[in-house]
């Protein structure tokens, strides 16, 4: 199949982008988006000519590496599915796709279709995380965790951290990827004794490193590759007011 | 060279609390004093970091990814192995030692595997407490599974997501680390060189993969936690980014390489559907519980495999093990999936794969039942396909998937050069010549979360008062290496790209040096890598510069070590005249077919010196001892 | 007090005052289009109810009291609400400075998109309908507490009639996305009712809506004169 690319071409982090238009020819429609952009790639590349710069790693939908908007739809129009996932059997021939990296205040485009997500390390490094040193584990099964409680905290558990939803958002907002861990900990009975500071702690880390509010549009909703309810941010939000109400200390 | 595994006298049980009582220990106030660098930060490098940053140790940890949470431990599926015997069945740690020594075909140090078993206790404990939302029962206790053909249930997993939960926790307490100022984390950010000081692990190159810079970073220790490198295949199940290169610098800094040749290949992955592919997925052999694989039995049949009858199709496997049927172990169903497909029955459009056939289990127990068990595995292979597997055979392929082999470490986790450990899939590991399903995942993690921190003190204990720097010559040195080496990628200026060549070598490797090896593959192999090695220097296309993001810079450097390294192997698996394990080298097969090992002549582990570009290695031979397991013949018959 | 300070830093606590506001005008809007329901039933009808309302609570409050602490409260609710709007509104937009070239939504409904814009229709409108049918400002033939007529008359002009009917389908969409959003800025999320707040924001938007626009057109159709 033949495919017309547009692709949001940035030299730097500093430097002006533009889009660049790009035909693909004998695509095989049983190859992965990222597979079409190797091809590419390719034959840049020989011919002297400077790839486009994209993030990837497990190619299998898990690592969250990957990720651009086609179309305006981060991951592309499949929903549930990764770029790495999403075959080229689901376009038509002839048609045209814009490539652009995911925009957003806190994820500064690096080259070309790559960004940087480090502000998601950092709201995890505010607390999204239980404080239990290396070997002062009690046995694994000394705490009963109802069946019900830990597949929900395990749906949240999934968020691959790839960024979509903040690329999605209007507003630029983190809050499916903030509300799924702080969600996933504190839904676990290990997670409860620092459950309202993690909530308060990540919430004011999030804001504070350029993420917009939510406005509840749910677009994050349905672009996210691991289908990460918004029942979580509503989660979060009554942990942070809970939090604010109690006057829970924030972390040092 | 004299290979001293530092394995502890005494009986098997209380070696390691015997090891651990002798230790030395650094005084809490003197840990602040002592940097750490760890390259890596999947399941072994994150636990490992995020253990000693809690001791006190300052550490610096780096990734290539842009985040320490996406490495390739992220895609394990299966599950973790544990000898916790929740189910009463029978479990306990003497049998996982057991099953581990006796799954690698004896080829692996008992006292450290033995060590293992004992440790997988701890983990389970440790990762629970971290929030690894592992399945549960309904009555809210830990739920288990019996995972590639044990006889009890010992894998916890999470869903299909193992891997992921459990990179999840190790970053989370790294992360927490990282907060509170113990841990410096530089991702993007790649090893290039091991700098080696009067002997002595001091410090890295790395470059910068946004900026392009050089870096230079010292430590009182270094710590390797790089990942294995199926990648040499090209195609594998490994993450795109996984390569050799960390381990294989340190290799020719002075680390013996153990058991290169020794990799696994996984009987059950989706086949390449044409040039372009990149890489190949893992479907979990748990398919094979309700699967049965066949091929037609006319090679010119091109019929959809739905309407070939009964009588035309060939069950192979059922025909020749009919006492394990489909169920036989990884390697078997792989070399004989092999065989088939190079006798040119192979099915599907590049007749390059065999059926998995769930038709008659969807009958038996209703389509229902077996999306319960396999829902999302087969949504998957349908997301790649195009196919839809509850009304066609799934078609399968081996691929490379795992490899036990890597650098040399003693029982402490050294490598043979002071102060440079290795953890994890990076190290020459537990597994002997086969790993059992769900215990790579175990192993990181004993590594790092309790190995590691134990073994390092005692390293350190003696190097206090000493302060590293990056001063000194030895850096700048290693600095130019690494600069020109660059620079000399980029000066070829050829015609074609890394990943072409990439493509061409990993053909190589797995027909020679794959499943099935002969003297005279490996050999033919060993010219044509160094032909091929030739034509890169000379006609290889990288764009772009040094000081910038280059993709393409980060794969001809790769490619480039995979050269060496595949030469490597294939001298390897040419000394090792022996099948043993995942290998079967056709010299040494019974009549009907099966592996031939040769306990007499091969019961040591291989740890090969570097002796120079241009020279041939220099193998070291590290004797194996069983004391506690008699080594017996594997069969399946 | 210092709490609240505090709680307003954050967006999320904007948030929530932007949800606990937007209640209380709710409450307001409804209770209001229940009143007007009056209209029907004939002018002595709307007359005594407007009355009533002057007189709610007294003797305890002097004459109006209640009306005025209804109003204070009101007014402070539009106030926190239109201000905290403004700086949720102003912090998203620079989160997210560029927009796409290949713009889709993918599942932002008209009533989410049209928040901001509908929120300034409505603000445009309360302030016309105060000096339309309060202040008589904006009125061709006020008669102080003659509300009847007031309505009545104002409605007979026809583009009156259209921008009040245009600025109910305003408040509606607003209350359609917004019904349903305070539930999630305040946390109000449980399996077994979270699938009835859509259906709750829908009905109440549509019944507000439908009943609001019914009066113009009842005006100009001639059904009430
Ligand atoms: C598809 C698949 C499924 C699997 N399923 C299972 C399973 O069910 N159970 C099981 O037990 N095992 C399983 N395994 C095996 C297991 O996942 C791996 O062996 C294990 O995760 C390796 O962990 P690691 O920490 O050693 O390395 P990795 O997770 O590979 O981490 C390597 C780290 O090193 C870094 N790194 C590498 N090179 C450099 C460099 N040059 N410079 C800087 N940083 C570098 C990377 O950034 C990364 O952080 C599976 C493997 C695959 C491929
Ligand atoms: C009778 C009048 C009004 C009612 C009943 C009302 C009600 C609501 C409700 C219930 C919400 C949802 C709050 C949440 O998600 O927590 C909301 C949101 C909003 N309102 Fe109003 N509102 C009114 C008037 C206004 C006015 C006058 C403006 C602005 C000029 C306005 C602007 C907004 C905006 C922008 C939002 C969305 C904020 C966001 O989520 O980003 N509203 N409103
Ligand atoms: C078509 C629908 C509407 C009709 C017919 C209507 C009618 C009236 C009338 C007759 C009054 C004057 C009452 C009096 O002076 O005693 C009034 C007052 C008022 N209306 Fe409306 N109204 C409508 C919609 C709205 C809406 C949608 C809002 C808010 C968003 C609103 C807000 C107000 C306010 C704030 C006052 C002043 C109350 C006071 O403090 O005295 N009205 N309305
Ligand atoms: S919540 Fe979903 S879209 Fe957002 S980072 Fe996680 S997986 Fe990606
Ligand atoms: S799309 Fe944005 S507005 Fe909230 S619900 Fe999702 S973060
Ligand atoms: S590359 Fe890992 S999710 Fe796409």
């Amino acid at each position: 199949m033949d495919l017309t690319l547009y692709v949001w071409r940035q030299a730097g982090p500093a430097a002006p982008g533009r889009m660049v238009e790009y035909a693909a020819r004998d695509i095989n429609p049983d190859s992965s988006f990222l597979e079409l952009l190797d091809v590419i790639n390719e034959r840049l590349a020989e011919r002297g000519e400077d790839r486009i710069a994209f993030d990837h790693d497990c190619r299998e939908g898990i690592c969250g590496t990957c990720g651009f908007m086609i179309n305006g739809e981060a991951h592309g129009p499949l929903r549930g599915t990764t770029v790495c996932q999403l075959h080229m059997r689901h376009f038509k021939d002839g048609e045209i796709l814009r490539l652009e990296p995911w925009r957003a205040r806190a994820f500064p485009v690096l080259k070309d279709l790559m960004v940087d997500r480090s502000a998601f390390d950092r709201v995890i490094e505010a607390g999204g995380f239980i404080s239990v040193a290396t070997g002062s584990a009690p046995e694994a099964n000394q705490v009963a965790v109802p069946k019900p409680v830990a597949d929900r905290a395990f749906e949240a558990a999934q968020c691959i951290g790839c960024g979509a939803c903040v690329a999605q958002c209007p507003n630029g907002a983190a809050q499916l990827f903030t509300s799924a861990k702080v969600s996933h900990l504190g839904l676990l009975p290990q997670g409860q004794p620092e459950r309202l500071a993690r909530a308060l702690a990540m919430v004011e880390a999030m804001e504070e490193l350029g993420f917009g509010a939510c406005s509840n549009f749910a677009e994050c909703e349905a672009v996210c590759p691991k289908r990460i309810s918004i029942d979580f941010i509503a989660r979060m939000n009554r942990d942070y007011l809970k939090a604010k109400a109690q006057g829970t200390p924030g972390r040092a | 060279m004299i290979l001293d595994s530092k394995a502890p006298p005494g009986p098997l049980q209380a070696k390691w609390q015997e090891h651990r009582n002798h230790l030395r220990l650094v005084n809490p106030n003197n840990k602040r004093k002592f940097t750490v660098l760890v390259v890596g930060s999947g399941l072994a490098g994150a636990s490992a970091a995020a253990s000693l940053a809690e001791l006190g140790y300052r550490v610096k940890c780096f990734c290539f990814q842009d985040s320490p949470r996406r490495a390739h431990s992220i895609a394990a599926q299966g599950g973790i192995n544990a000898a916790k015997n929740y189910h009463n069945d029978g479990d306990s740690v003497f049998r996982l030692f057991y099953d581990t020594v006796k799954g690698g075909d004896f080829r692996s140090r008992e006292a450290n595997v033995y060590r293992l078993a004992e440790l997988s206790l701890n983990i389970i404990d440790q990762c629970v407490a971290q929030g690894v939302p592992f399945a549960r029962e309904y009555g809210g206790l830990l739920d288990n599974r019996s995972f590639g053909g044990a006889q009890v249930s010992r894998t916890f997993y999470a869903r299909g997501q193992t891997g992921q939960q459990l990179l999840l926790g190790a970053y989370q307490a790294l992360s927490r680390q990282v907060a509170a100022g113990q841990i410096e984390m530089v991702p993007r950010s790649e090893m290039l060189d091991l700098v080696v000081e009067e002997g002595r692990a001091r410090g890295l190159i790395t470059r910068d993969l946004v900026s392009g810079n050089l870096e230079r970073h010292a430590g009182h220790a270094v710590v390797l936690a790089t990942g294995g490198y199926s990648n040499v295949y090209y195609l594998s199940t490994n993450a795109k980014g996984s390569n050799v290169t960390a381990i294989w610098r340190a290799h020719r800094r002075g680390a013996l390489f153990a058991n290169p040749c020794l990799s696994q290949i996984h009987p059950t992955c989706i086949p390449p559907s044409g040039d372009y592919q990149s890489k190949l997925t893992l479907m979990s052999e748990s398919l094979r519980n309700d699967g049965r694989i066949w091929v037609p039995r006319d090679p010119q049949d091109t019929r959809p495999p739905e309407s070939i009858p009964e009588e035309e199709r060939d069950y192979y496997l059922e025909t020749r093990y009919p006492a394990f049927g489909n169920l036989v172990p990884r390697d078997v169903a792989a070399r004989n999936a092999k065989h088939v497909v190079d006798s040119g029955r192979g099915v599907g459009p590049q007749k390059n794969g065999v059926y998995l056939d769930l038709a008659g289990a969807i009958r038996r127990l209703g389509r229902q039942a077996i999306a319960d068990r396999y829902g999302n595995l087969l949504e998957m292979y349908q997301k790649i396909t195009g196919e839809d597997p509850y009304t066609t055979p799934m078609r399968i392929y081996p691929a490379p998937h795992y490899t036990m082999g890597g650098l040399w470490v003693d029982y402490n986790l050294m490598s043979t050069i002071d102060g440079l450990f290795v953890l994890g899939e990076a190290n020459f590991s537990d597994h002997g010549a086969n790993r059992l399903g769900a215990s790579a995942l175990m192993q990181g993690l004993a590594d790092g979360y309790f190995i590691l921190p134990s073994t390092l003190g005692d390293y350190l204990a003696g190097h206090l008062g000493e302060t590293p720097v990056t001063g000194g010559e030895t850096f700048g040195v290693v600095e130019a290496e690494v600069r020109a080496r660059i620079g000399r990628l980029l000066a070829v200026r050829g015609s074609r790209s890394a990943d072409s060549f990439h493509r061409r070598l990993g053909a190589i490797v797995w027909h020679a040096c794959g499943i099935l090896r002969t003297a005279a593959g490996l050999e033919a192999a060993l010219r044509d890598v160094a032909a091929l090695e030739d034509e890169f220097w000379h006609d290889l296309r990288v764009s772009g510069t040094g000081s910038e993001v280059n993709q393409d810079l980060e794969r001809a450097g790769r490619v480039a070590d995979y050269f060496e390294l595949a030469r490597l192997m294939c001298r390897d698996a040419l000394e090792r005249d022996e099948s043993c394990g995942c290998h079967l080298r056709e010299e040494h097969q019974t009549a009907e077919g099966e592996p031939l090992r040769d306990d007499e002549h091969y019961s040591y582990v291989s740890a090969w010196e570097w002796k120079g570009p241009d020279s041939p290695p220099a193998l070291h031979k590290e004797p194996l001892h069983f004391d506690y397991v008699e080594p017996s013949r594997r069969s399946y018959k | 007090m210092a709490w609240f300070p505090d709680l307003y830093r954050s967006a999320i606590g904007k948030k929530a005052v932007m949800a606990v506001s937007g209640i209380i005008l709710f409450g307001y809007v409804l209770l209001h289009m229940i009143g007007n329901l009056k209209l029907y039933e004939g002018p002595k009808a709307l007359q005594d109810y407007a009355d009533f309302l002057r007189s709610a609570g007294t003797p305890a409050l002097p004459a109006s009291g209640l009306l005025w602490i209804v109003r204070i409260v009101l007014l402070a609710a539009v106030v926190l609400h239109v201000v905290a709007s403004w700086q949720v509104t102003t912090a998203s937009r620079r989160a997210r400075p560029a927009a796409y070239a290949g713009a889709s939504r993918i599942h932002t409904g008209y009533a989410s998109r049209t928040m901001r814009w509908g929120g300034v229709i409505i603000l445009l409108f309360v302030v016309y309908h105060l000096l339309h049918l309060t202040w008589g400002a904006a009125h061709p033939s006020f008669r102080q507490h003659d509300v009847y007529h007031n309505v009545v008359a104002g409605f007979q002009v026809w583009w009156v009639a259209l921008f009040y009917v245009l600025a109910q389908f305003a408040l509606g969409f607003h209350l359609d996305h917004g019904l349903w959003s305070l539930f999630q800025s305040l946390g109000w999320s449980h399996p077994r009712f979270n699938g009835w707040r859509r259906g709750f924001a829908h009905a109440f938007a549509l019944l507000i809506t439908a009943a609001n626009v019914s009066f113009p057109i009842a005006v100009l159709t001639g059904l009430v004169r």
